[in-house]
């Protein structure tokens, strides 16, 4: 970026100084990133959603799955009959709320980002096969791709987990397996602009094999454009995540999830709406930041293609 | 156009036909249906019986090429919980769950499209932030939460609205809402951006210097060619819409096929639930080939290629 010149009376040489000094990527990277306040508050509070979560056994007041059933649905402490005890209240059966929330957020960053993996890896090895070799590997993948994004996610990965009947590793395994095809989409086209690239010719022309020069070229390459698809697949798994415990099939009790919170609290809806409401605004809080940081990334990596 | 025609309606069928193959044995693999079907508490004779019933003691290839031959004519088979033909049951749900998802997409429609475009013509302005946190949140609110949240809302805090069932019209609101604006920001994004790339064109720039009217360099000239993409993804997302029906229908009580699948899941109602993720992809296949006939038909670059 350019800055204007004024019109100094003594020329004021240090612009140009920088201007010469070429910046390296990662120089360029930081600049841009200091100054986009959307990817700077996603990063921020994704950092501090991690480390709450990390930390929750410290950090919680309380333990999380320990009932007193004395002090059933207390308010939080800004409301009327709430007290300091139990600062975002207790639940239906006394729990204590915001240790809940905090050991929530492991099972909501757990399940997100190794979904986000699985599905990372068959979708980018998908989609680097599709558009590094073409032909008729790319026309069978490309019908893969189509035939997932045909199908109804919500109802097969419910039906599944019913049948299967649904655990932790279930639920990571359902979604890493339906969430692949962005991560195909992107790694597709993104090496099929490459494929011709002289560096890759010359790679090719000096016998380097095939696998080496995705692993070594093309990967690098197109991670960029991976890591954006990773931020919105991770969130997109979070939310499902919420949904399938929301329903019964996902996360099961007593285990806090925040998806099974809000369901947990839909019984007391008219009394008690806080008791959705908060689990409700965390979910919110850490899909907004994780979807601002990739937006963000996206906006830093290739500013000319802001949309 | 023809050739074209055919060849995407014959990948559309393949796509169908390999969406059912998997979802029939992904449903088989996933533990003994018979068990599933029978329930808690089931002797073995009864299990027995079940499996006989619905034919699950054949070969699944056997069973497959059977239940297909059945639902190319419209027969699903009997529902295991209602001894109901399953195509009857989802005939008699399309309905509200069509009539929903329409409501919803025109719901969006009328919120992204003039707000896409108002972004657009005043980039960076106050409207263009509005539409930006609004797609932002959009994106970021679980919608079952967000349905929750309406019903303390608007029937709790303010009785407004019924919170559930499907007796009147007024039922219909709050999903409507949800739904729709679960699909508003893809389609705002979009209208914003294609709205932002034809203001740009060397064409409008002639008209404004031939002196035609602003207003009407933006609705004759600039609209038309920015709207082709969103017609293509407003298709697509009224088949997301569909499949996201599950968890709003349930919640408010519609009886839909959303409800309906998430009923027969619960029941394991093996048959009903694999005719409705027939269906749907159907629809959703159906849907994506219209918008590529579309998009073909007003764009000849595409069909040609």
């Amino acid at each position: 970026m350019n800055e204007p010149h004024p019109a100094p009376v003594t020329p004021d040489f240090s612009h140009d100084l920088e201007d010469v000094a070429p910046l390296t990527p990662r120089q360029i990277f930081f600049r841009r990133a200091r100054k986009h306040r959307g990817f700077l508050f996603g990063l921020g509070t994704i950092l501090a959603i991690t480390l709450l979560a990390l930390f929750a056994p410290l950090l919680s007041p309380h333990d999380p799955y320990a009932q007193q059933l004395l002090s059933r649905l207390q308010p939080p402490v800004w409301m009327d009959r709430g007290a300091w005890d139990h600062p975002l209240g207790t639940d239906q059966l006394g729990r204590d709320y915001l240790s809940r929330l905090f050991y929530g957020a492991q099972f909501s960053l757990l399940i997100g980002f190794t979904a986000m993996v699985i599905s990372g890896v068959i979708g980018t090895t998908l989609g680097v096969i599709a558009g590094y070799f073409g032909g008729r590997l790319d026309l069978i993948i490309t019908f893969l791709i189509t035939t997932r994004l045909s199908m109804p996610i919500v109802l097969i990965a419910l039906a599944i987990a019913a049948l299967l009947g649904s655990s932790l590793v279930i639920v990571i395994l359902i979604l890493g397996l339906l969430l692949w095809d962005r991560f195909a989409v992107v790694a597709r086209s993104t090496t099929m602009q490459l494929r011709d690239a002289d560096y890759l010719l010359s790679a090719r022309a000096l016998g380097m094999p095939r696998w080496r020069i995705i692993v070594t070229e093309v990967l690098p390459n197109i991670m960029d454009a991976l890591i954006v698809v990773a931020t919105l697949e991770m969130a997109h798994a979070i939310l499902l995540e919420a949904a399938l415990s929301f329903l019964g099939l996902g996360v099961q009790p007593p285990l806090p999830s925040w998806g099974l919170m809000i369901a947990e609290g839909k019984d007391f809806l008219l009394f008690e709406p806080w008791l959705i409401m908060i689990p409700g605004v965390a979910l919110l809080i850490l899909v907004l930041s994780i979807n601002l940081l990739g937006d963000g990334l996206r906006d830093i990596s290739a500013p000319e293609g802001r949309a | 156009m023809s050739v074209f025609l055919l060849k995407r309606m014959g990948l559309a069928i393949v796509v169908a036909l390999v969406v059912s193959l998997f979802s029939f044995f992904m449903l088989r693999a996933a533990g003994d249906p018979a068990i599933a079907m029978a329930g808690e508490g089931a002797t073995a004779a009864d299990i027995e019986f079940i499996r006989q019933r619905f034919g699950f003691d054949r070969p699944v290839a056997e069973q497959y090429l059977s239940w297909l031959g059945g639902a190319l004519s419209g027969d699903f088979g009997e529902s295991s919980y209602f001894a109901k033909p399953v195509s009857l049951l989802i005939s008699e749900r399309l309905p509200v769950t069509l009539g929903l998802g329409l409501a919803a997409l025109v719901f969006s429609i009328l919120l992204a499209v003039p707000l896409g475009m108002l972004a657009a013509v005043y980039p960076n302005s106050i409207i263009d932030r509005f539409a930006l946190t609004l797609s932002v949140l959009g994106q970021a609110m679980p919608n079952f939460w967000f349905a929750l949240m309406l019903i303390v809302v608007l029937a709790v805090w303010y009785p407004l609205l019924p919170a559930s069932g499907n007796a009147e019209w007024r039922n219909f609101i709050m999903p409507t809402i949800v739904l729709g604006y679960y699909a508003t920001p893809a389609i705002m994004r979009l209208t914003r951006s294609g709205m932002l790339e034809v203001l740009g064109a060397d064409y409008i720039r002639t008209a404004h210097a031939k002196g035609i009217p602003a207003r009407n360099i933006l609705f004759k000239h600039a609209m038309r060619n920015a709207i082709l993409p969103v017609v293509s993804i407003a298709s697509v997302q009224f088949g997301y819409m569909l499949g996201g029906s599950i968890i709003i229908e349930s919640i408010f009580a519609l009886h839909g096929i959303g409800q309906l699948a998430w009923e027969s899941i619960s029941r394991a109602d093996l048959p009903t639930v694999q005719a409705i993720v027939l269906v749907l992809s159907l629809i959703y296949v159906g849907l994506n080939l219209a918008a590529d006939l579309i998009n073909a038909w007003l764009d000849p670059r595409i069909r040609i290629a």
